[in-house]
């Protein structure tokens, strides 16, 4: 048939020997790679601080972590195998990502190896375009899983840290303060979601026991919004406190957040609100038999 | 297993020290409702501190008897709900609506004895009762 | 599966046995006490709705994994009279038996996959799932 004819050079017969010419190409490739290791290292470290790539890193350490995931990606090559580069990529991340080393910069010096070594490629073959081209073929898959395995494990790592920071900043900007005898303040400040507002209210139900409160302020002035989820959450959380014994008073609602709460249907004769976080530490020093005076009541009357 | 009842006063105290069967609760119940009229009780006080777990069942068993109770004179205070135990109560839907809570019996004893006060004095009660209706 | 528990329900005790062996189960399986109360009353819940309708049944726990999440099963097996209007059994405060109607209502809140199948005059069965990531 007429398309026929204009087929491309036919597939080899045997994938086997295919496979087999792939392996015998990439043994070649490595042996290049290893007899030229001190050169191209150096070539690709200089491309590296050239291109203004990992700035937070000294020459020296460009250097030496350039050598190590040169041999890396050699021995990826030629073992076919990517266990060994996914964890050297592991710990490099480790290392590099609190030094501020960004996702970009991973992604560009691992392309940058990418191509110093298919030019040294094109300098050994260029006499024999046809080899070139398979030396390439066998290259760039390999080529681009190794630099998709580093990419990869760099930002996992960066997702797991990132995971763990956002762990440790939740601990932090919950704080439960104990003012005065039995009465705790709880000042919540940012964006509320469901598994922040969980640890919340967890934190703050141990806190009612340990220190024996009897009234809590939440105050929510720094909560610019929350949807109806989180606003149920609170509701909860008001109800768990006083099924152990505590009075919560919530202060500071926005004006959003009262919508909100109206909408979902709230029963706000279970939810005592004061508009301000003062007014709410006074109602709750009443609740405890605190007496507060006001201002005036003490300045001479006029 | 029954629920011991210790008489104090005019308070009845009852410590559940173990989890208990449906059974168990509502021989509780009898038993606490019959007390109360036995012993002219003013309050009740029921003590959970031992229970892991508050289902349906127990929640409504505890508030018919501080409905009962009231019916027959006597105010009722549930103490010693567990952090965790008050969390999956609420999210079941179970918040002991118009019961009284303490954190612990010496806080539910505090709380029955500013009742009884508040009765002679006409004030209303403290915090840890949202009882409004 | 070869960790799977299988507890009949027949009697009060049965539910309470239900309850305390599912939050040993969720206890082994890393959940925080939190999770294992939560876990423990949807037990206790859909045990009792075993005992209330069908008289008898069983409640069958495992644990499996999926990716980096671990999870509690909890299956509530019965052949009791089934349920006739699966949509209203699931909203609160409908009840057939005088409770609060928050039984089943309640345990779907409590865990993070709910599932009825029902047949009038067949049985029950109720699957829920509660997730735990790891790591």
């Amino acid at each position: 048939m007429a398309t026929k004819a204009k087929e491309a050079p036919p597939l080899p017969q045997d994938p086997l020997a295919h496979t087999e010419s792939t392996a015998a190409l990439l043994r070649e490739l490595v042996a290049h790679l290893r007899q030229n290791r001190t050169q191209l290292r150096e070539e690709w470290a200089r491309r590296i601080t050239r291109a203004q790539l990992l700035t937070a890193m000294t020459e020296e350490e460009i250097f030496a972590e350039a050598t190590s995931v040169y041999d890396n990606y050699v021995e990826a090559l030629e073992t076919g195998t990517f266990e060994a580069l996914q964890a050297y990529a592991r710990n490099l991340s480790e290392r590099i990502i609190p030094r501020g080393v960004e996702t970009h910069e991973v992604v560009g010096i691992v392309l940058l190896l990418r191509d110093v070594l298919a030019r040294s490629l094109f300098g050994k073959y260029h006499e024999d375009f046809d080899k070139l081209n398979r030396i390439l073929d066998a290259y760039e898959p390999a080529a681009n899983r190794v630099a998709n395995t580093v990419a990869v494990g760099f930002v996992q790592e960066r997702e797991r840290i990132i995971r763990q920071q956002q762990e440790a900043i939740r601990e932090l900007s919950t704080p439960v303060l104990q003012v005065r005898e039995r009465l705790l303040i709880l000042p919540i400040i940012g964006v509320i979601d469901p598994q922040r507002a969980r640890q919340l209210t967890e934190q703050l139900l141990r806190a009612i026991r340990t220190n024996r409160a009897k009234v809590v302020v939440i105050d929510i002035t720094g909560v610019a919004a929350m949807d109806s989820n989180v606003a149920n959450h609170l509701v909860q959380t008001v109800e768990a406190s006083r099924l152990l014994g505590a009075t919560v008073i919530v202060t500071g609602l926005s004006p959003e957040i009262a919508q909100t709460l109206v909408t979902i249907g709230v029963d706000l004769s279970e939810m005592a609100t004061v508009g301000d976080l003062q007014g709410g530490i006074e109602e709750a020093e009443r609740l405890l038999g605190y007496k507060v005076l006001p201002l005036e009541d003490l300045a001479p009357k006029p | 297993m029954e629920v011991p009842i210790l008489k104090q006063g005019h308070y009845l105290i009852a410590s559940i020290q173990s989890a208990l069967t449906d059974a168990d609760l509502s021989q509780l119940r009898e038993a606490l409702i019959e007390r109360v009229g036995r012993f002219r009780a003013r309050g009740v006080i029921v003590d959970v501190t031992a229970l892991d777990v508050m289902d349906s069942f127990a929640v409504r068993t505890l508030r018919d008897i501080a409905h009962m109770a009231r019916l027959r004179g006597a105010d009722t205070v549930i103490v010693g709900i567990q952090p965790e135990v008050a969390f999956a109560m609420v999210q079941l839907g179970l918040t002991l609506k118009g019961v009284a809570t303490a954190l612990d019996l010496e806080e539910g004893l505090a709380f029955l004895n500013q009742q009884g006060e508040g009765r002679l004095e006409d004030r209303r009660p403290p915090g840890g009762r949202i009882d409004r209706g | 599966m070869a960790d799977e528990l299988r507890l009949p329900i027949a009697a009060d005790v049965d539910v309470v046995q239900a309850r305390q062996q599912g939050r040993e189960v969720a206890a082994n399986a890393g959940f925080t006490s939190g999770d294992q109360t939560v876990i423990a009353a949807a037990i206790s819940e859909i045990a009792r709705n075993i005992l209330m309708y069908a008289k008898r049944g069983e409640i069958v726990l495992s644990v499996v994994a999926n990716g980096d999440r671990q999870g509690v099963v909890v299956i509530a097996r019965d052949q009791g009279p089934g349920i006739r209007d699966i949509a209203r059994a699931l909203q609160d405060g409908y009840s057939t038996s005088g409770g609060l109607g928050l039984g089943l209502p309640g345990a779907k809140r409590l865990m993070d996959e709910f599932e009825l199948t029902s047949a009038v005059g067949q049985g029950t069965t109720v699957t829920m799932k509660k997730w735990r990531r790891l790591g």
